[in-house]
């Protein structure tokens, strides 16, 4: 059993390094590629008049002026593609590590507003996980512990 | 409520946990009749997928009585007897729209994890892991079932529970390798695995009109359950060349489409197996591939290949000069329950589909760590555990 708990703590070390690689290679294209600009864009199933009718969901209005916010048709009847830009720029480099890691990084409130915009755009609501939920947090897990607690706010978006 | 909890790799308890709630005005708690252990809930028991957290509650394939709906549910009331799609799917999304419901955009609660992971994220599924949303499964009293007017469906009141059950994953999961792979009047259609899913993707093939169904297994009580539930042939991989068997069958050609419905924890014979596993736990790869190799190799040229059962990670040594010199179609997905299940009970209730069968042992919740272990390593003949809370 001890081979196989072995095992099973590699596989999170496992998971967890190839997260952490995907995300840093990310963030290095991002620098090459000039990344303090990046445009955070996902696509909402509603017809692009519809959205421009109405005033953009509460969590995207609550950036206010941090950010620049388009609208665009998206191709083939998909509906509207939402792009939101942080208008200081992004952390980039060890200022991004750091950032994540005291919990400032302000990608984090672009992610979750658009996610949670595109839920109340489409169901009329955002999903919540279960308030109580069964689990124990143990030292093994606080590495899953850390990323279901920013399970909006992390990603490639 | 009393539950059936992942505690570790291999370790599960049935203890007490908390009570499910409205948590959204869409969702409504059922209180579970019947729930059933699934192939891909070893992957989980075995660590293979490690985003699971002690005390998580297990299962995702169940049926069960309303006894509480949010405010916005209309498709349900307290007391209706409902099977549950057991994917999370919002119905709203372009990905719904176009009944690929698996794909949900609104349906997992922690979309960060399997977007870095595979890109883009999935829906969410009770019951397994904090990849694909974090919600408690159905292994359990109650569960708390959101969009449930998206996922749920009142069972006819000629379908038994012991028949609907499968309605919830395993016969849609099937139906759907059989569509999607498109299956259609003369095929020979070759099934890896004969469990429930894989059965389910056989009957599916002989109701879409296949000619001739093989399913490949290496128990021959599965096998011999195949034959006799849903007429299929069959090909004990232990005793033969599967590849030999099947182009012998098939003058030649190969199969014209392949379903595989075993998953990242295959088994095979001959010095691959070893490898497979020894890359495997030394994690140098996440998944072992053995029935997706033997699949696209044995697929007649121009075929189509369809991956069913659960892969989390990367695989090893995968053919793609036959995927590419054969012109073969590789296609998959996680099951579109909401695409199939009024169709599947309209036919169980008919009895072109039959899965009683599958059940092979029901035990109360209380005895559901039993249930598991008879599960995972095939004893007494297990097909399905089945618990009843």
């Amino acid at each position: 059993m001890s081979l196989i708990k072995g095992a099973f703590v590699g596989a999170l070390g496992a998971a967890g390094a190839a997260l952490a690689g995907r995300a840093l290679a990310a963030r290095s294209r991002e620098q090459r590629a000039g990344g303090d600009t990046r445009w955070h864009v996902l696509t909402v199933y509603k017809p692009l008049d519809e959205l421009r009718a109405g005033p953009l969901p509460e969590p995207l209005s609550q950036l206010g002026d941090a950010v620049d916010v388009e609208l665009r048709a998206a191709p083939g009847s998909r509906g509207t593609e939402i792009a939101v830009r942080l208008r200081d720029g992004e952390p980039t480099g060890l200022s991004a590590v750091a950032a994540r890691v005291t919990g400032q990084d302000p990608r984090h409130a672009v992610r979750r507003a658009l996610r949670e915009s595109r839920s109340l755009i489409e169901t009329g609501e955002v999903l919540h996980p279960d308030a109580r939920p069964s689990n124990r947090r143990t030292i093994l897990n606080r590495p899953l512990g850390y990323a279901t607690s920013h399970g909006r706010e992390e990603g490639l978006l | 409520m009393r539950a059936l909890t992942w505690e570790g790799v291999n370790e599960v308890a049935v203890r007490e946990v908390p009570d499910p709630r409205i948590e959204n005005r869409q969702d409504m708690i059922v209180r579970v009749r019947r729930s059933t252990t699934c192939g891909s809930d070893l992957h989980l028991l075995g660590g293979y997928i490690p985003f699971m957290q002690a005390g998580d509650v297990l299962g995702h394939e169940f049926l069960g009585e309303v006894v509480e709906v949010g405010p916005d549910v209309r498709n349900h009331n307290v007391g209706d007897r409902v099977v549950v799609s057991s994917f999370i799917s919002c119905g709203k999304c372009w990905f719904c729209a176009n009944d690929l419901y698996s794909c949900c955009d609104n349906g997992n609660t922690n979309p960060a994890i399997t977007e870095t992971l595979w890109g883009q994220a999935p829906g969410g599924c009770y019951g397994y892991s904090h990849a694909m949303g974090g919600f408690k499964g159905s292994h359990a009293q109650y569960i708390r079932v959101p969009f449930a007017d998206v996922g749920a469906f009142r069972i006819p009141d000629g379908v038994s529970d012991e028949r609907a059950l499968f309605a919830s994953d395993s016969a849609p999961t099937g139906w759907m390798g059989a569509d999607l792979g498109g299956v259609k009047p003369g095929d020979v259609v070759a099934v890896w695995g004969a469990g429930a899913v894989g059965q389910m993707a056989a009957r599916a093939s002989v109701l879409l009109g296949a000619e001739r169904v093989i399913v490949i297994d290496r128990f021959d009580y599965r096998l011999a359950m195949t034959e006799r539930h849903i007429g299929a042939e069959t090909i004990n991989y232990t005793r033969t060349s599967v590849e030999g068997e099947l182009r012998e069958r098939t003058g030649g050609r190969g199969p014209d489409v392949c379903i595989e419905a075993v998953g990242m924890e295959a088994h095979s014979t001959g010095p691959q197996y070893l490898y497979d596993q020894v890359k495997q736990q030394l994690r140098l790869q996440q998944d072992r591939p053995s029935a997706v190799r033997d699949a696209i190799h044995a697929c007649r040229k121009a075929g189509t290949v369809f991956v069913l059962g659960v892969f989390a990670g990367m695989v090893d040594k995968f053919p793609l000069g036959a995927v590419m010199n054969k012109g073969l179609t590789v296609r998959s997905a996680q099951m579109h329950g909401q695409r199939y299940i009024p169709m599947l009970l309209d036919r169980m209730e008919r009895g072109e589909l039959v899965t009683e069968h599958i059940a092979t042992h029901v035990l109360p919740l209380d005895e559901a760590p039993t249930g598991y272990q008879l599960f995972k390593d095939k004893q007494d003949d297990c097909v399905r555990s089945v618990f009843i809370p």
